[in-house]
C-alpha cells in the first residue's frame, strides 16, 4: 500500500469524523423528545416549521399523539407498502407518462415488481439499466422519491430504538408521521440540496433534455454483427442527474442513474466529486452514533459504538488497498507495466476509472459496501479475487461498519447487545445495557435479526447453484462464477444493492428471488428490532453500580469488534474459501 | 390495531403524495434552475466546442482508431466501443482465460503499429474501464502512442511529448485520484497542430 493510499484513508476517515459530530448533534435535536418544538431557530427553519404543520393539517396527523412499537410499526409498514405500490404503477405506465423524451415502453411486471421493492427497501439493486429503460419521469418522480423516502424510513427506525433506551418505563415511541416528516424536511432534503448543486460544480450533468447528438471529432469504422458500421456522431444521455445522484449517496440508496452507476463519469466526473460522494456515503450513519449518545444522555457510548465502525472498515479497507494494488497474476508473461509511478496508477485497471486509478476505487466501492449504499465507481467482478472478497466480506458482516441510514445503527446494535449479553453470562450476571436489563424476549428478537440475513443468503447461494438455469446467466466460469452467485444474495439480504455485472439478473427466477429476498433482509430484521423497542421502553432505568460493564470502553469495544467478526467470519467462511479464496490460489498457482 | 388501519391508509396516501411532489419534482426543479444559472456549461454535460461546433463531451471518451489519434481506453460498450447510449463493463474475472486473450489481441494490435518499441505497454491501454466511457488515459499510455503519432503525422516526437505534458491532469489536492489526460482535448489539441502545419 502506498503512502498516498495511507494518506488517503486517513483523511476521509478523520472527515466523516469530523462532520459526524456536528451533523449528529443537529440530528438529536431534530428528533428530541419535545415533540412540540424541534430545531428552533433562523429563519429557514422557520419557514419549514410553517410546512411541516401544514402537512400535518392536510394529512390528518395529531403530531402530539405518539406511537406504542405495534402502531408506529403498521404506520410504517403501510406507508411502504403504498410507496412500492406508487412505484410500480410508475414504471409499468412509463409509456403513457410525461418527460420520457426517448419513448421508452412500460417496464416489464417482473422488472417492475424487482424495481420497486429494490427501492423501497433501500436496496436499490439494479436489474434494469438506467439509460435504456427508464425516462426522466420515472428516475425522477419514481426512483428519486423512493430514494428519500426509504432513507427516512431507516432514520425512524433507528431513532425508535435510540428512544427505547433514552426513555423508561412507558410504551411510547414517538410519531412515526412526525419522525419521517422531519427525516425528510429537515435532514435528507437540506443536505441533498448542497450535495447536488456541489456537483453540478463538478460536472455532473442536471437538466431536462433527453439525449444531445454531438458528431465525432474523427469518425470511425466498425464490424456489428457482420455488418460495417461508420460512426460519425455521438448520441449523449442527459438528465436531472444531480439531484438523484446527491440523495443517492446520503440516503445509502445507491442506485445509479445510468448503468454503471458512479462510474459513469456525467455521475461522477472527477476525484473530488468521488470524495465527496464517499462523505456523503459515511455522513449519517456515522452521524447517528453521536445522535444516539446525545439522546441518550452519555456521549461516550455513541462514540464508542462510532469507533468500533470505523475500526472495522479502516481493518478492510487497508486489505483490499493491498490486493488491488498488486498485478494479476493470470496476465504474467505479457509486456504489460503494473507498477505504480507518477505517470500511470498501474494494478489491476481492468473494470477501473482511470481519473480514480486503483485507491479511489477500492476506497469507494469499500465505503460503499461498508456503508449499505452499495454504489460502484469500479466493477467488483473484475477486482481480483482478495480485492473481491473486500465488498464481498463488508456487507456480508451484516453492514454494521457504518452501514445505512438507520439500519447500520440498530445492525449494530443488536451486536452491541449480543456483546453485553455475553460479558454478562462470563461473569454471571444479567446483562444490562445503558440501565436497562436484556432479558429472554429482548434476546430473541436480537437472535432473530442477526440470524436472518446469514440464513437467508446461505440457503439463498446454495439453492441457486443447485438450479440449472440459475447457473447458466453465470458471467465468468469456476469458482469466480460461484462468488457472483454468493455475492448477488449477500448485497440483496443486506440491503446493499452492490452487483457483480458479470451475473445476468433479468430473469424471473432472479428477479423474483432477489425481490423477495430483499423485502425479508429488510422488514424481517426491521420488525424484531421494533419489537425490541416496545420492550426496552418499558423498561425501568437502573442506575450503575460496581457490578455494571462499562460500555464505552476500548475493552468494550474489543468485544463488540469481536462478535461482530465472530457471526460474519464463522458463518461465512466456508462459503467464502469456495468463492475468492479458491480462486485466488488457482491464479497464483496458474502461472 | 385494525381500528386504525383507515386512518393510517389516509395518512400515507397524503403524505406520499407530497412528498412525491416535494421530492420527485419541486426538488430537482429547484436544483437544475440553480444549476441552470450558475454552471450552466456544466449542467449540459461540459460540451466541447471546435469553431462553434459541438465535437463531444469533455467527461466521456470517443472511439478514436485512426493510427494518427491518441488513443483511448479499450471499452466494453456494446454493440461497438463508446456507445455513450449504453454504458457497460467487461464485468471479466481475473481468472477468466478470455480477459487474458482480450488483452493479449490490445497488445499485438498496439505492438503491430509500435514494432521497434520495447517498453512495456502501460496496464490502463489494454484494459477496458468500468463505465465503458473513460475519457482519460494514464500519461504513460498517452506518452507510449507519441512515437506512433509521430511516425504517422511525421511530426517531431518533443513536439507531441510537450502536448501531453501540457495535458497531464494531476491529482486533486495533490492528493485524490491518479494523474490522467484527457483524450479527446488532446486529440483537439493535436487537430490544431496539424492544422496550423498545413500549408
Amino acid at each position: 500500500m502506498s503512502a498516498n493510499s495511507l494518506i488517503q484513508l486517513a483523511v476521509l476517515i478523520g472527515a466523516v469524523l469530523l462532520l459526524s459530530w456536528p451533523v449528529g448533534l443537529y440530528l438529536a435535536r431534530v428528533f428530541m423528545d419535545k415533540t412540540e418544538q424541534p430545531p428552533s431557530g433562523g429563519r429557514i427553519i422557520r419557514a419549514l416549521r410553517v410546512i411541516e404543520n401544514s402537512i400535518y393539517r392536510m394529512a390528518g396527523v395529531d403530531p402530539l399523539q405518539e406511537m406504542d412499537w405495534v402502531s408506529y410499526a403498521v404506520a410504517l409498514l403501510v406507508f411502504n407498502l403504498l410507496g412500492a405500490i406508487l412505484l410500480y404503477a410508475i414504471l409499468r405506465l412509463q409509456y403513457w407518462l410525461p418527460l420520457n423524451p426517448q419513448h421508452f415502453p412500460a417496464v416489464p411486471s417482473v422488472m417492475s415488481f424487482n424495481t420497486a421493492v429494490s427501492f423501497m427497501t433501500n436496496t436499490n439493486w439494479q436489474s434494469y439499466s438506467g439509460e435504456t429503460t427508464l425516462g426522466i419521469f420515472s428516475q425522477m418522480f419514481g426512483l428519486t422519491v423512493q430514494n428519500f423516502l426509504s432513507a427516512a424510513t431507516g432514520l425512524c427506525i433507528a431513532i425508535v430504538l435510540i428512544r427505547a433506551f433514552a426513555r423508561e418505563s412507558q410504551k411510547y415511541l414517538g410519531n412515526f408521521w412526525v419522525d419521517l416528516t422531519r427525516a425528510t424536511l429537515y435532514v435528507l432534503l437540506p443536505f441533498s440540496l448542497v450535495v447536488a448543486v456541489f456537483l453540478i460544480s463538478q460536472g455532473v450533468i442536471q437538466n431536462f433534455q433527453g439525449t444531445k447528438r454531438v458528431d465525432l471529432l474523427h469518425p470511425v469504422a466498425f464490424t456489428v454483427n457482420h455488418h460495417r458500421i461508420q460512426l460519425t456522431h455521438q448520441v449523449l444521455p442527459m438528465g436531472p442527474v444531480a439531484s438523484q445522484e446527491a440523495i443517492k449517496e446520503l440516503g445509502n440508496n445507491g442506485g445509479g442513474y445510468f448503468n454503471m452507476n458512479s462510474a459513469h463519469p456525467f455521475e461522477n466526473p472527477n476525484p473530488l466529486s468521488n470524495f465527496l460522494e464517499m462523505i456523503c456515503m459515511f455522513l449519517f450513519p456515522g452521524a447517528i452514533c453521536i445522535a444516539f449518545g446525545e439522546m441518550v444522555g452519555d456521549r461516550r457510548q455513541g462514540w464508542a459504538i462510532l469507533t468500533a465502525m470505523t475500526i472495522l472498515f479502516v481493518v478492510f479497507a487497508s486489505g483490499g488497498l493491498m490486493a488491488e494494488h498488486g498485478s494479476n497474476p493470470g496476465l504474467h508473461g505479457l509486456p504489460v507495466a503494473t507498477r505504480a509511478s507518477p505517470l500511470q496508477s498501474g494494478g489491476n485497471m481492468e473494470g477501473k476509472e482511470t481519473r480514480f486509478g486503483i485507491t479511489d476505487s477500492v476506497l469507494f466501492n469499500a465505503t460503499a459496501t461498508a456503508t449499505s449504499t452499495g454504489a460502484i465507481n469500479s466493477t467488483s467482478d473484475s477486482y481480483l479475487p482478495l480485492g473481491g472478497l473486500v465488498p464481498l466480506w463488508l456487507m456480508e458482516l451484516g453492514e454494521v461498519s457504518y452501514g445505512g441510514i438507520g439500519s447500520g445503527f440498530y445492525g449494530m446494535m443488536l451486536f452491541v447487545l449480543v456483546a453485553v449479553f455475553v460479558a454478562g453470562l462470563m461473569v454471571g450476571r444479567t446483562p444490562e445495557y445503558l440501565g436497562k436489563k436484556i432479558e429472554t424476549f429482548d434476546m430473541k428478537m436480537v437472535a432473530l435479526g442477526i440470524l436472518v440475513t446469514p440464513a437467508i443468503i446461505l440457503i439463498g447461494t446454495a439453492v441457486a447453484v443447485l438450479i440449472p438455469h440459475a447457473t447458466s446467466v453465470l458471467g465468468n466460469p469456476g469458482p469466480h462464477g460461484f462468488t457472483e452467485i454468493l455475492y448477488a444474495f449477500s448485497s440483496v439480504a443486506n440491503n446493499n444493492g452492490s452487483a457483480m455485472g458479470g451475473l445476468t439478473v433479468t430473469s424471473i427466477f432472479y428477479q423474483m428471488v432477489t425481490g423477495i429476498v430483499m423485502l425479508m433482509g429488510r422488514f424481517w430484521f426491521a420488525l424484531p428490532v421494533m419489537a425490541l423497542s416496545g420492550s426496552l421502553v418499558m423498561k425501568k432505568k437502573i442506575p450503575p453500580s460496581l457490578g455494571t460493564l462499562p460500555t464505552h470502553t476500548p475493552l468494550f469495544i474489543t468485544l463488540l469488534i469481536g462478535t461482530v467478526l465472530l457471526v460474519g467470519a464463522l458463518n461465512f467462511l466456508p462459503a467464502l474459501s469456495l468463492g475468492p479464496l479458491i480462486e485466488h490460489f488457482l491464479l497464483i498457482h496458474s502461472h | 390495531m385494525w381500528k386504525m388501519l383507515p386512518q393510517a391508509f389516509r395518512s400515507a396516501g397524503i403524505l406520499l403524495i407530497f412528498f412525491s411532489v416535494l421530492c420527485g419534482f419541486i426538488y430537482p426543479v429547484f436544483v437544475t434552475g440553480i444549476g441552470q444559472i450558475f454552471f450552466a456549461h456544466r449542467a449540459d454535460g461540459s460540451l466541447i466546442t471546435v469553431d462553434g461546433h459541438a465535437v463531444g463531451s469533455k467527461l466521456i471518451g470517443q472511439p478514436f482508431r485512426a493510427p494518427g489519434y491518441f488513443w483511448p481506453r479499450p471499452s466494453a460498450t456494446t454493440p461497438f466501443p463508446y456507445n455513450a447510449e449504453s454504458s457497460g463493463a467487461s464485468n471479466l474475472g481475473p481468472s477468466n482465460p478470455l480477459l487474458r486473450e482480450h488483452i493479449e489481441k490490445r497488445i499485438a494490435r498496439l505492438m503491430r503499429w509500435n514494432p521497434s518499441s520495447s517498453e512495456r505497454i502501460p496496464i490502463d491501454l489494454v484494459t477496458s474501464s468500468a463505465s465503458g466511457l473513460d475519457p482519460d488515459i494514464s500519461p504513460a499510455a498517452a506518452l507510449y502512442q507519441v512515437a506512433r503519432i509521430a511516425e504517422v503525422r511525421h511530426l517531431p516526437k518533443q513536439l507531441l511529448v510537450a502536448l501531453v505534458r501540457r495535458h497531464i491532469q494531476g491529482r486533486a489536492w495533490g492528493l485524490w485520484g491518479a494523474p490522467r489526460v484527457n483524450v479527446l482535448m488532446l486529440n483537439v489539441a493535436l487537430k490544431r497542430i496539424l492544422k496550423h502545419r498545413a500549408p
